[in-house]
């Protein structure tokens, strides 16, 4: 025994430790294989010894070659004896070696449970440490399940080191075991305030992680967050809890508008970039779910694009890029305020970094408009020109691409200016995109009528000098251009200026070189090209020499390789043939040959097929037939436009040799003709077709850079039309303002005419250069608007949907370990433990069934708060919670009966009232708000926004929708200036079927001690497929005074003090036969009419509440019995009187 | 935070917490794709590329690269602070770190990250409470190997 244990200390000093195996490996960097695979057979030598601190050293070296990428899950079960060692060293190793080896499907995991159990009650609090942290790299279905209640039950340990780690690694137990989420919520809701900060960050991160998933089960918790958000001072905290914000806001839309300010503050504040960025962020967010119309919110915007400006224009390329990604997400809802800022974008193209450039092209994406497109699309050609690397000039040829035909080509004006753009950009060498070229010119064409002449000139151009794309082996890409150029031609034909050269253009040679889609094409076309010809004179000397062309031309391609090609050809050579008989014997017959060809070929949307409804009774699913055995069904492949071909086997090599040296002759003699002046230059046309030499593969082929841009002659560059263009427009602001000019002389004889400054020029006054006409995509008769459900059923976090609000059940609880240990474990925790099951269970049973209801109410209620950040949250828990901090002694005995009440709560808790309703629309109407900012209010005058929601109940769009209400003398509907007393708002959306959302108005106040009703009308259009109406609905808005009040929070001191000054009035109401408990009343009173409790003693209580224009209300409410007494004080006489008497009215409700 | 890798500028790993469950044949692939595309990055890019669905952040210290893989939503620049945070203690840790201070002592880099991020998230933002936390910890691990030389050993038994 004695010597056995002498051996193995002897034999471990000779043991390579991690160190050696280092050193070793890096010694070895020849054979750096054959030396690690030594080493392995060293290490599972180590592995079969008995001594633990051999075994703890061959896993920690193992460790080290798994992360070099060697498999070594064989050793899997040695690393569970390492873990399990009682000594820290070893362990600690283990543990990490598991972390870095083990994955779900390592078996020997579940062997591990009752070790990791038993390191988690572990007296030392470092056991526990890394028994969690190693747990949080591996931990499976099984084990979460079976250490869920252990994990529970180490958040309350006395250790914040402990608390904080267990409380981390309960989110990856609830992602792996989603039942747990439900019973542990509570106590990790709790952690959020637990007194380490390490702690309490810890809890908000995993629950802020949980609700960035699933945000609706969360947004109770948001007055919470907003009161760790405006009291906590670590950054990373902030930007966690900002972000969940960002994740709730888009529920509620009321949350957003609390927001806004606290967020202002800190972007104001802080100095931390990463702070900012979150909350510039969040602000978007916020932003884009709230609708617009507010008027500080563009004040918002425009703070965020400010602090973006200040990012982008940073030296560190960081700030840069992140900057730039927060404006693209602006600019999708407030595209105005970015567009400013163009110059910084553009200067952004010019950027070292790609990635910077990559961005700011998005940005452009969406800054154009009709105004800017060709100005913006002239600046990215130059850029096209200057790029290095093909990977970005295609790029930005996409991009050219997008930005041009977005939305259904809604910014080009000028179509004759796109079709050159296209032009020039074939001129690009060696790009991807031909065929994305090939089918904005194949689109273009069809769908815009006006421009087919043009383009077919274009076309023509193009095919004549087709020479140019093919010529270099690098430009094959672009080749795919000429499939539409030949189309286009053929198609449109009517349009060719001269048939019989672009027939011949079509029919050279040559063009057996190219790939055999493209020769299929040429060769249809060539048959369209010839029924023109023949329709435009037949027996004239164009058609005969068209028919001999085609006659001696065509059966080059009737040998073709390509099947497609060949059948063509040899069927239109026929076809020519037999006409070319029928002519002979004086037959007309260039009616028939035409009609061949006769049609037009309309676009079909891309989800037409989708849409098709399926017939009633026809049920896809049935079969037709008996299902065959075994069914052998060939799904068909869908067929793209352009067939990506393989250059054939069969086609001779040295053709392509050949091409390489035609274009270097040519690019020589074009040299050569440059500089000679007294080279008389050829039209392109007449260009010799060369013919193939012998031999040629044994010339020394030089690859020649062109570095010069390739120019197509004869086709008219793009600049021409921007500079046209500009013209154009000069023209007609110019031809406008005489007109305007002539109707304001007109004008001034009648008196007053309205004033139009013509300053900068709005997108509208730009008229479209022709005519045009977008023919729009075919859809199937009776399509269905299909939405695409796109949410991935795999996702781990679906399964964390789930109602947190909900009381546990009794089945929910967590499995606690059911049998006895073997050992009893001594540990810290344990006195700790007992208790804390048994609060589980207590709770089940004692959880009121009222927690949803009173959440929900609670956060509407705060909400509904006008937002004083620092002291919102005082107000806050009276709604709900019945006992209030201020008078938390005083009604322990109210608390059971809660449940009862709980339905009658429920009702009028909610905030939106109807307003009106027909059976198209419906209005409802938020609680009268404030403006956030009260105290600037508190001088000029007094605003008061009114949020209605519209709601669409019919089948059909709802557009055009306008808001109108009749001032009166006390009160006006603000309107965007220069518009009239009477003129309608317009709302800033349009409803889809079954949509609603929320616009706000703002209303300017003279007085406000009385109440005011106003009559109202929405007028808007009813759109159906066939048909719109117009429709209108009129409505009344009543301002009572209560929504002139403001939640404000008061001391009790100063609350004695303003009673004490003697200023205000008295007076007082009583209500009978409230049933209802005092903390309810108070609820009430604080939820309807905007009061908040200043203190509260047994049955009686002060409230204090104050005006936009600054009157005090005071009330000291008193119940005995069911009768209620309101004695209320208030410097306004009549404010009060009406404030009372809304009072009064609310409790006679119920 | 899904991953964290950290590499040589020879692209060899040095260091790979992995916070989300891959396979063996995974992990490789994706630090392989990685490595390479961020060693051809130019040394005045952003530190900030998108990948697959998630955002690399990434930042180089001396021959070492630092990078982690965050959601879309994280935000890059407490990522980057992270990078940084890690690299702060591994420089107290070590006394001004070195790529070789990582390599032979990988297993202390390993604990120290443990520390201050548990399943990809910041568990510990001080400092301090990270170094006294592995200080204490070592002190344990001395402790229990208080080195008992063969002698001895032959004495107890």
């Amino acid at each position: 025994m004695a010597l056995k244990i002498v051996k193995g200390s002897i034999d471990r000093m000779f043991d390579k430790n991690l160190q050696d195996l280092v050193r070793g490996i890096r010694n070895h960097k020849e054979e750096e294989a054959k030396y690690i695979s030594t080493c392995i057979d060293e290490i599972k030598q180590e592995l079969k010894q008995d001594n633990i601190a051999v075994k703890a050293n061959a896993v920690c070296k193992l460790t080290y070659l798994q992360m070099l990428g060697y498999d070594v899950s064989w050793a899997a079960f040695n690393i569970v004896e390492v873990m399990s060692s009682s000594k820290f060293t070893y362990k600690r190793i283990g543990y990490l070696a598991a972390s870095q080896c083990f994955h779900e499907s390592t078996d020997v995991i579940m062997l591990t449970t009752n070790q990791i159990r038993k390191d988690l009650s572990s007296p030392n609090q470092y056991d526990t440490g890394v028994a969690l942290t190693g747990l949080s790299c591996f931990v499976t279905p099984d084990l979460a399940r079976d250490l869920a209640n252990d994990i529970m039950t180490l958040m309350s340990h006395t250790k914040p080191y402990i608390r904080k780690k267990a409380v981390l690694i309960m989110y990856k137990v609830f992602l792996k075991y989603p039942e747990s989420l439900r019973p542990a919520f509570p106590r990790l809701k709790e952690k959020l305030e637990d007194p380490d900060p390490g702690v309490q960050s810890a809890a908000v991160n995993v629950i802020c992680e949980l609700a960035r998933r699933n945000p609706k089960n969360y947004l109770s918790l948001a007055p919470l967050f907003f009161k760790l958000m405006t009291s906590s001072t670590n950054n990373w905290v902030l930007i966690k809890i900002i972000k969940l914000f960002g994740a709730l806001t888009p529920l509620e839309p009321r949350l957003g508008k609390k927001l806004i300010e606290p967020l202002t503050n800190l972007i104001h504040s802080t100095s931390a970039m990463s702070l900012l960025y979150e909350c510039v962020n969040t602000v978007i967010a916020v932003l884009i779910s709230l609708s617009s119309g507010m008027p500080n919110h563009s004040a918002s915007i425009q703070l965020c694009v400010q602090k973006l400006r200040i990012l982008i224009e940073d030296s560190d390329q960081n700030l840069k890029y992140l900057g730039l990604l927060a404006m693209s997400k602006i600019l999708k809802t407030h595209p105005k305020s970015v567009q400013s800022h163009k110059d910084l974008i553009l200067q952004c193209l010019d950027d070292k970094d790609e990635s910077i450039r990559l961005r700011a092209l998005d940005l452009l994406y969406g800054m154009v408009s009709k105004k800017n497109l060709m100005e913006i699309v002239k600046k990215l050609m130059l850029h096209v020109d200057k790029a290095e690397g093909t990977t970005y000039r295609d790029e930005l040829l996409t991009k050219i691409i997008d930005i041009c035909s977005q939305s259904n080509y809604q910014y080009i004006t000028n179509f004759e200016w796109y079709i050159s753009i296209l032009v020039e950009l074939t001129r690009l060498e060696g790009t991807r995109h031909g065929h994305l070229i090939a089918s904005q010119m194949l689109d273009v064409a069809i769908r815009v009528k006006a421009i087919r002449g043009f383009a077919v000139a274009q076309m023509a151009t193009l095919l004549d000098n087709a020479h140019l794309l093919t010529g270099n082996v690098q430009r094959k890409g672009i080749c795919e251009v000429l499939y539409a150029a030949a189309w286009i031609c053929g198609e449109f034909s009517e349009h060719l200026e001269n048939p019989m050269q672009t027939l011949e253009a079509m029919l050279r040679p040559k063009v057996a070189t190219l790939p055999g889609h493209i020769q299929a094409v040429y060769v249809q076309n060539a048959a369209k090209l010839f029924a023109t010809v023949l329709k435009s004179g037949e027996g004239s000397a164009d058609s005969t020499a068209a028919q001999e062309m085609m006659i001696e031309r065509l059966p080059l391609f009737v040998q073709s390789a390509n099947l497609e090609v060949q059948e063509r050809a040899s069927c239109i050579l026929q076809l020519v043939k037999y006409i070319q008989k029928l002519q002979q014997k004086d037959v007309e017959i260039a009616e028939e040959v035409i009609a061949l060809f006769a049609g037009e070929l309309n676009p079909v949307a891309p989800k037409a097929q989708k849409k098709v409804p399926v017939p009633e009774g026809l049920d896809l699913d049935a079969w037709i037939n008996e299902p065959p055995s075994e069914s052998e069904s060939e799904d068909e492949q869908p067929r793209a436009i352009f067939s990506k071909e393989e250059p054939k086997y069969s086609r001779p090599r040295h053709t392509e040799v050949d091409e390489k040296e035609l274009a270097k002759r040519r690019e020589v003699r074009k040299q050569e003709q440059a500089s000679n002046p007294f080279y008389i230059k050829s039209s392109p046309s007449s260009q010799k077709v060369y013919q193939e030499g012998p031999g040629v593969e044994h010339i020394p082929v030089v690859q020649i850079d062109l570095t010069v841009p390739l120019k197509v002659p004869g086709l008219p560059m793009s600049d021409q039309y921007v500079k046209l263009e500009e013209e154009r427009r000069q023209k007609d602001r110019a031809d406008k303002k005489k007109k305007e000019k002539k109707k304001r002389k007109e004008k001034r004889g009648g008196g007053r005419g309205k004033k139009h400054d013509s300053g900068p020029e709005s997108e509208e006054d730009i008229t479209p250069a022709h005519m045009v006409d977008i023919v729009t995509e075919e859809m199937p008769e009776n399509a269905l608007p299909s939405d695409d459900d796109d949410k991935d059923p795999n996702d781990p976090h679906k399964a964390l949907d789930i109602d947190l609000d909900k009381p546990l059940a009794d089945n929910e609880k967590l499995p606690v370990r059911s049998h006895r240990a073997a050992e009893v474990l001594k540990s810290p925790t344990e006195d700790e433990d007992e208790p804390v099951v048994q609060s589980e269970e207590t709770s089940v049973v004692a959880a009121p069934p009222t927690s949803t209801t009173s959440e929900v109410s609670d956060l509407d209620f705060w909400l509904s708060n006008a937002p004083v950040p620092s002291n919102a949250q005082e107000a806050a828990p009276v709604a709900a919670d019945p006992v209030p901090e201020a008078a938390s002694g005083a009604a322990p005995d109210s608390e059971p009966e809660e449940p009862k009440d709980t339905e009658a709560e429920e009702t009028p808790m909610s905030n939106y009232c109807l307003l009106a309703e027909n059976s198209y629309i419906k209005m409802m109407l938020e609680d009268a708000d404030q403006v956030n900012d009260i105290q600037g209010n508190l001088q000029d005058g007094s605003q008061v926004v009114v949020s209605v929601i519209f709601e669409n109940k019919c089948e059909s769009f709802l557009k055009s929708m306008e808001f109108n209400v009749l001032d009166s003398l006390n009160s006006k509907l603000q309107r965007p200036e220069g518009s009239g007393a009477h003129d309608a708002l317009s709302v800033p959306f349009q409803l889809p079927p079954g949509v609603s959302n929320e616009a706000r108005f703002v209303f300017t106040m003279q007085s406000i001690v009385m109440p005011q009703k106003l009559k109202g009308t929405l007028t808007f259009i009813v759109k159906n497929e066939d048909s719109s109406t117009h429709e209108k609905l009129e409505f009344k808005l009543h301002f009572t005074c209560s929504s002139y009040l403001i939640t404000t929070p008061c001391y009790s001191d100063a609350f004695a003090k303003l009673l004490e000054s003697g200023d205000l009035k008295c007076s007082s109401v009583k209500l009978e036969g409230i049933s209802m408990p005092f903390h309810h009343l108070l609820a009430k009173i604080c939820f309807h009419h905007h009061f908040s409790v200043v203190e509260r003693i047994d049955s009686c209580a002060s409230m204090y509440s104050r005006s936009i224009q600054g009157h005090h209300v005071c009330l000291l409410v008193k119940t005995s019995e069911q009768t209620v007494s309101i004695d209320a004080k208030c410097d306004e006489p009549t404010l009060l009187g009406n404030v009372l008497d809304e009072i009064k009215q609310t409790f006679s409700q119920c | 935070m899904q991953f964290m890798l950290l590499f040589s500028r020879q692209g060899k790993l040095r260091l790979q917490k992995w916070y989300v469950p891959l396979s063996d044949k995974e992990r490789k692939k994706i630090s392989r794709d990685l490595v390479q595309t961020i060693l051809a990055r130019k040394p005045k890019m952003c530190s900030f590329l998108e990948w697959r669905d998630l955002k690399i952040v990434y930042k180089r210290y001396a021959s070492l690269y630092f990078c982690c893989a965050v959601e879309d939503q994280d935000n890059e620049l407490i990522t980057l602070e992270i990078i940084h945070r890690y690299v702060e203690l591994l420089d107290k840790y070590f006394g001004s770190v070195c790529e070789l201070d990582i390599i032979f002592n990988f297993e202390k880099a390993y604990f120290i990250l443990d520390e201050f991020l548990l399943g990809g998230e910041a568990q510990e933002t001080s400092k301090k409470n990270v170094l006294k936390a592995i200080e204490q910890a070592d002190l344990l691990q001395e402790e229990a190997e208080v080195p008992r030389s063969v002698l001895e050993e032959i004495g107890l038994t």
